[in-house]
């Protein structure tokens, strides 16, 4: 009873501006929408706009499969990045304060507007053109692991990681804060019994830190996916095509599959987590 | 004597990851302050130092026209203002109503909540794109079920208002709430039973637990989400574009603060604009709306730190 007053405001916002909505976008998907003084007239059209948006649609399949390929490159490096990160903010060492602060600063700094027009910023491209081509000098680097038999295929995944370091720098704060979190909350008497046993600071991360903190894991691919979804080209075009063009109907299509797509790269990633997650109770 | 030499070795291996580790936070830090400092340095430099092969960081002739020019075009000290009060108010209302609510699925479990907590958790996985056109739709003539029509005799308009933000605060379906939800219910979840039944053995209703016991006890997870919060909504472009799209707030002058430098620099036209030169403007621009921000951070962030260690977003 006293529940159901606490959960009313959310329920209510629920209905309205979650609930309602998503299913009138599904039925705009499949429907043809003509804006006129009066109002809106909606039209049912079947699966017309999917088929639009998926075989007629320039721009749209191209954005979709940039979308899911920078994810799926992404957020493994985010991922384990942000837990290398947080091993080592979790050390003692002088300065940590400070550093700790910093690492956290681009969860405040990027998202929205300033990204976009930071990528736009003609000065910030002249200093960096300035710097040479790829921006840390990676070519060296990735002929010596060519040499070094390493495939191509890894080469071209690490160095293309390395060029990208302020973005997947400034998308894991948030990531770091969890893992951080969860490695605070295991017990000191773990680490001090495997220590007597000899164990060194190796063994200790992947016999205790990565089993604990691996339900976390689970937790920051999830978010590290939604977070990267959020705000990209593809939202662009769907917003573009609603509010530009004003066709209703395409966007909401465009919209659908979007979410599809997302949904079941959220199941694949459920599954494959669901086998190997260490859940201490 | 091999005990020893074990030691220097295990000393030596110390010392060298410490090195390491230095090298790499350092270099990590750099990645991340690089392009404060680079928007601080241009800001301050007059404008003839762009060409001068001399100054890379530091300038030759420093000046402050860059702000007052930044200040002028987007109207700085109104949309400060406006940002602050929407920010401002967002989160405050956010807040309170995800903390009533994650309290309410943490603890008041009634039949069906389970169900509901699946919902919040839904809100979080759909993207906000697929919604965002019925949402739209809904707020350019909000009608409530038909209670508008009942009272103004017509749907309202509540389009460049502060309504939309207002109403989603309230009932905790506002930008990332999903989240905040999340970890308020997990961070009442790891409180002990029995500081609530003590409190109800005293004789405190449900109403009055939750505002003496519970919400003292959450307020390292209500810094989280009162930053986050704040955060999210000072640079929300996606909402904040589309329903503000003619209100002076901060991220809808930024995304149009290009276009504004083109026009007004140059008294319209735009053919004549040096492009380094509105660039320069556009950084200062960015350091100006970001700056705030990074002033409260510098005050909260060791609380911050600290809080979001101890909010339980874990479990």
């Amino acid at each position: 009873m006293w529940g159901v007053i606490y959960v009313l405001p959310w329920l209510i916002g629920f209905v309205l501006f979650f609930f309602i909505p998503l299913l009138a976008s599904l039925r705009y998907s499949m429907s043809t929408i003509q804006a006129n003084a009066e109002g809106i007239a909606i039209q049912f059209n079947g699966v017309a706009n999917y088929i639009q948006a998926l075989t007629v649609n320039t721009s749209f399949n191209r954005a979709l499969i940039e979308a899911i390929t920078d994810v799926l490159i992404n957020v493994p490096l985010i991922v384990i990045f942000s837990l290398f990160l947080a091993v080592i903010l979790n050390q003692k060492f002088r300065g940590r304060a400070v550093a700790r602060s910093i690492f956290f600063l681009p969860v405040i700094l990027a998202s929205g507007v300033i990204m976009t027009l930071e990528s736009t910023s003609l000065i910030d491209a002249v200093n960096q053109s300035s710097t040479g081509g790829s921006s840390l000098g990676t070519f060296e680097l990735e002929n010596l692991m060519v040499n070094a038999g390493v495939s191509d295929w890894i080469v071209t995944y690490l160095s293309s990681a390395v060029d990208r370091i302020y973005q997947i720098v400034s998308q894991s704060g948030v990531q770091i804060l969890i893992f951080l979190a969860g490695i605070q909350t295991i017990s000191p008497q773990l680490y001090e019994a495997s220590k007597m046993e000899g164990a060194t600071g190796y063994e200790a991360f992947w016999k205790i830190t990565f089993p604990m903190v691996s339900p976390l894991i689970f937790v920051n691919a999830i978010y590290t996916i939604i977070d990267s979804f959020a705000n990209n080209a593809m939202t662009e075009l769907i917003r573009d095509t609603g509010f530009v063009k004003f066709d209703f109907g395409l966007s909401s299509a465009m919209a659908w599959v979007y979410f599809l797509a997302i949904a079941i790269i959220l199941v694949i990633v459920n599954i494959i987590f669901s086998k190997r997650v260490f859940y201490q109770d | 004597m091999t005990t020893s030499r074990l030691l220097s070795l295990e000393h030596w291996k110390g010392w060298l990851w410490a090195m390491i580790r230095f090298v790499l936070i350092t270099g990590l830090s750099f990645v991340i302050l690089f392009p404060i400092f680079q928007k601080v340095s241009t800001s301050i430099k007059a404008k003839g130092d762009l060409y001068s092969a001399v100054v890379v960081w530091i300038p030759q002739n420093f000046s402050i026209d860059n702000f007052k020019e930044a200040i002028r075009v987007m109207d700085y000290w109104a949309t400060l203002f406006n940002t602050f009060a929407l920010s401002a108010t967002t989160t405050l209302l956010t807040t309170a109503s995800c903390a009533l609510a994650g309290y309410g699925f943490a603890r008041l479990k009634f039949r069906g909540s389970n169900w509901l907590f699946a919902g919040v958790i839904l809100t979080i996985l759909v993207p906000p794109t697929t919604i965002l056109i019925p949402v739209y739709l809904n707020l350019k003539s909000f009608d409530l079920m038909g209670l508008m029509t009942l009272i103004a005799g017509k749907p309202v308009n509540l389009l460049n208002t502060y309504w939309p933000f207002i109403l989603t605060a309230i009932t905790a379906n506002s930008l990332k709430a999903g989240l905040y939800i999340f970890i308020f219910r997990q961070f009442f979840r790891g409180i002990p039973k029995e500081v609530e039944e003590a409190a109800y053995v005293d004789g405190a209703g449900i109403g009055r637990t939750f505002s003496r016991i519970m919400l003292p006890n959450a307020i390292p997870s209500m810094v989280t989400v009162m930053l986050f919060s704040f955060v999210w909504q000072w640079n929300d472009s996606f909402y904040t574009t589309t329903y503000l799209t003619s209100s002076k707030v901060m991220s809808t002058q930024l995304s149009s603060l290009p276009y504004n430098l083109a026009q007004q620099v140059t008294d319209g036209a735009a053919s004549q604009a040096d492009p380094f030169y509105l660039s320069m403007i556009q950084d200062t621009g960015i350091l100006l709306a970001i700056l705030p921000l990074i002033v409260i951070y510098l005050f909260v962030q060791r609380y911050f730190v600290e809080s979001v260690e101890r909010t339980g977003i874990v479990g």
